[in-house]
């Protein structure tokens, strides 16, 4: 599975070139309608393509994530994959209780995190050291909330809340508790 | 002229209070009283821009997310509800030649606004009452962080709002529906058909089409009513919740907070507030770039069939689109995240894309146009949702929601472009496009901050919202503090953008003052000398 890295990677290059464009088609247009002109309808043609276009579009983007998005597949059949290990975490009074000060987790398993709230709606996500987010979801109190992951990169990664909890919930971090190691190498 | 005198009397003393008549004044109210508060938001704005660079003393976290939660509700209900009411009360009787059902009830809906704004606002001042926007369940009953005296009267601001918006709603109604005195009797079920989009689906069946009994602009009003109308009735049942517990707690009862399922009733929430996010905003956003567009070119709308039908689709669309919210909601059933959240939201791209084309249609059939006040906030407003509408549906994604949801970039690229760009750009030129009418010919001060105020709004508002949204994608969540200034590049930058918004706002402000004078901003709040119903003086 590739890192959530390298798909924020490709939708930072996507948007970025449609921004672009985006914003120079509006520019020329500006400029354009301004200048002497026939004064005739589009041709409905091209409306029609349009339509066809954005159809397509708009279905099309999410049967390409759901196939190269590796995770998405995965999250959606969760319930018949057994994973390699599984973390039982609650959350109580905005902090998080783990089943052990550091969960170590082997690169390539598929590891699967079944987070409680007792009181309050919170957020569970996993950061990386440069505080980018690997993953995320939330923590609804009366209901399951488990999300399954595979790790592809050794490192050592904090959890923090990621639902809004009052002021208090500023402070649910949890540094440098998720460790997943190569157990063929050392993490660097 | 001298300074002082322009200041007092406005630009050339051209405006003259006493002139206009109860609807010109009426509208003219509801938008000083939006632009006031959209000057809150501004400050707001800043104020959170500035805490989250360096938490400056005079402000508590406690207050940083009082004013949080308080932000996007004047924004919204004292501000984007305040102008769209004044236009939309002023435009359906211009559009449907008749006089407003009632102008006494206009003026109080703008009383219920302003003062239920004030209340919500000030009570979170106060006491820091901050469940923000979302209230989910049961931090708004969480007594341990927040005041239940703050939070009722919070919630209470809020009723009041809700109960000037279903007055709204109900002169918006009678006034498509109802028969003036001494004209002929009105066919008010036909006009709510066609109002609604019922005649034109019809059609759809029919081998002898009726004709359109209401005008295209009325029917986005109309639509877009509806929404508001379901909309209000979940706030209030919420508000009204919400108080049940505050009361209980005052009374010396806890009331189990765990009798209300959480993840159904942030189900209810979602549905209700995608009723304006998802429903209203788009559909009368649409309506007025359709009005705008045609009043501009002097022609008639491109594709005008497919645009009526479209925001039609868009009002279904609304009702259904709500769970792209609970994307990140592992006990939300599959079945709807993908429906729901992903295929039916997908929709919007195209009923909002079609709205961009034909708008831009409209416009290419009548070149050469002239790059007027109005035209070019107009092209602003399309492109802050050519930008916003691809970046919500890029995170209505079950892969990119992962990575996505409660960041930055949700509401920087999405919701403060959609909002500021779009929204605010498009409300910009219809006050522009008005100010002639609703002033009797009062001339613009100055056409230079004119074009600061659009300059300093479009690159303030995309600026803001792209680092904003670069922050996001580097996982700097939305909601939340970053005390050791882990985020602080992007932050001072998307202040820097900011403060281009508050000067592009000032510019504005200073030059409507200046255009109309004090004396005529004050004589707008006076009762009207000219008496009866018509739009303009005769």
């Amino acid at each position: 599975m590739v890192d959530s890295s390298v798909v924020i990677n490709g939708q930072t290059l996507a948007y970025t070139f449609y921004c672009i464009v985006i914003i120079l088609l509006m520019a020329w247009f500006a400029y354009m309608v301004t200048k002497s002109g026939t004064g005739t309808f589009v041709k409905p043609a091209i409306f029609y393509t349009f339509v066809g276009f954005l159809t397509v579009l708009g279905v099309s983007l999410h049967i390409i994530t759901y196939n190269t998005i590796p995770w998405a597949a995965m999250d959606l059949n969760r319930a018949n994959i057994t994973p390699d290990k599984t973390f039982v975490i609650t959350v109580q009074d905005h902090k998080f209780t783990l089943p052990s000060s550091k969960m170590v987790v082997n690169l390539n398993d598929k590891v699967l995190f079944d987070v409680k709230s007792s009181d309050l709606t919170y957020g569970f996500g996993l950061f990386r050291k440069d505080n980018s987010m690997m993953f995320q979801m939330q923590v609804v109190p009366g209901h399951r909330n488990d999300i399954l992951w595979q790790f592809t990169k050794a490192g050592i990664y904090t959890i923090r809340s990621t639902e809004y909890s009052g002021p208090k919930g500023v402070f649910m971090i949890e540094k440098d508790v998720v460790e997943v190691v190569d157990p063929n190498g050392t993490i660097k | 002229m001298s300074f002082i005198k322009t200041l007092m009397n406005g630009e050339e003393g051209l405006f003259k209070g006493d002139t206009l008549t109860p609807m010109q004044k009426m509208a003219l109210r509801f938008v000083v009283i939006g632009l006031v508060y959209y000057g809150f938001v501004v400050i707001e704005g800043m104020l959170m821009r500035i805490f989250e660079v360096t938490p400056v003393s005079f402000i508590s976290q406690p207050q940083f997310f009082a004013i949080m939660t308080a932000h996007p509700l004047v924004g919204i209900f004292g501000s984007t509800y305040s102008i769209v009411f004044g236009a939309f009360l002023f435009l359906v009787p211009f559009l449907m030649k008749k006089p407003l059902w009632s102008i006494k009830m206009a003026n109080w809906t703008l009383v219920f606004v302003a003062v239920g704004t004030f209340v919500f606002w000030f009570a979170g001042f106060l006491s820091h009452y901050a469940p923000l926007y979302t209230l989910y369940w049961p931090l708004p009953a969480d007594f341990n962080q927040f005041s239940v005296v703050g939070g009722t009267f919070f919630i209470t601001g809020i009723a009041l709002v809700m109960v000037g918006t279903a007055l709204f709603i109900l002169n918006i109604f009678k006034t498509i529906t109802y028969t003036p005195e001494g004209w002929e009797k009105q066919p008010s079920g036909a006009l709510l058909g066609s109002a609604l989009g019922i005649s034109g689906f019809k059609n759809l069946f029919r081998k002898n089409k009726k004709e359109h009994l209401v005008s295209l602009p009325v029917a986005a009003i109309a639509r877009g009513t509806v929404d508001m109308a379901f909309n209000t009735a979940i706030i209030l049942f919420t508000g009204v919740l919400i108080l049940i517990y505050m009361v209980g707690s005052m009374l010396g009862f806890d009331l189990k907070t765990t009798a209300i399922d959480a993840l159904l009733y942030k189900n209810w929430f979602w549905w209700g507030l995608d009723l304006i996010a998802d429903g209203l905003v788009l559909i009368f956003v649409a309506g007025t770039w359709y009005l705008l567009a045609t009043l501009i070119t002097g022609k008639k709308l491109f594709m005008e069939n497919i645009a009526r039908a479209a925001l039609l689709v868009e009002l279904v669309v609304s009702w259904t689109v709500w769970s792209h919210h609970l994307l990140s909601d592992q006990a939300q059933p599959g079945i709807l995240k993908v429906l729901s959240g992903e295929m039916v939201t997908a929709f919007e791209l195209i009923t909002q894309g079609l709205a961009f084309f034909i708008t831009l249609a409209t416009l290419w059939s009548a070149r050469p146009l002239k790059m007027t006040n109005p035209l070019k906030f107009l092209l602003g407003g399309l492109l802050g949702f050519a930008l916003a509408v691809p970046a919500g549906i890029m995170q209505a994604d079950v892969g990119l929601n992962r990575i996505l949801h409660n960041t930055q970039w949700v509401i920087g690229p999405h919701v403060h472009v959609a909002i500021l760009v779009g929204l605010t750009m498009t409300l910009y030129s219809a006050i522009y496009f008005l100010f002639p009418i609703l002033t009797n010919g009062a001339k613009m001060y100055s056409q230079k901050l004119v074009n600061i105020h659009f300059w300093c709004h479009l690159i303030g508002g995309i600026g803001m919202g792209a680092f904003m949204g670069m922050a996001g994608l580097k996982g700097m969540l939305r909601r939340s503090l970053y005390v050791e200034g882990e985020f602080n590049t992007y932050m001072v930058l998307a202040a820097l953008c900011g403060t281009l918004l508050l000067i592009g706002f000032l510019a504005f402000f200073y030059n409507i003052v200046m255009s109309v004078g004090i004396k005529g901003a004050i004589n707008i709040f006076l009762p009207a000398k000219l008496k009866g119903k018509n739009l303009l003086p005769e």
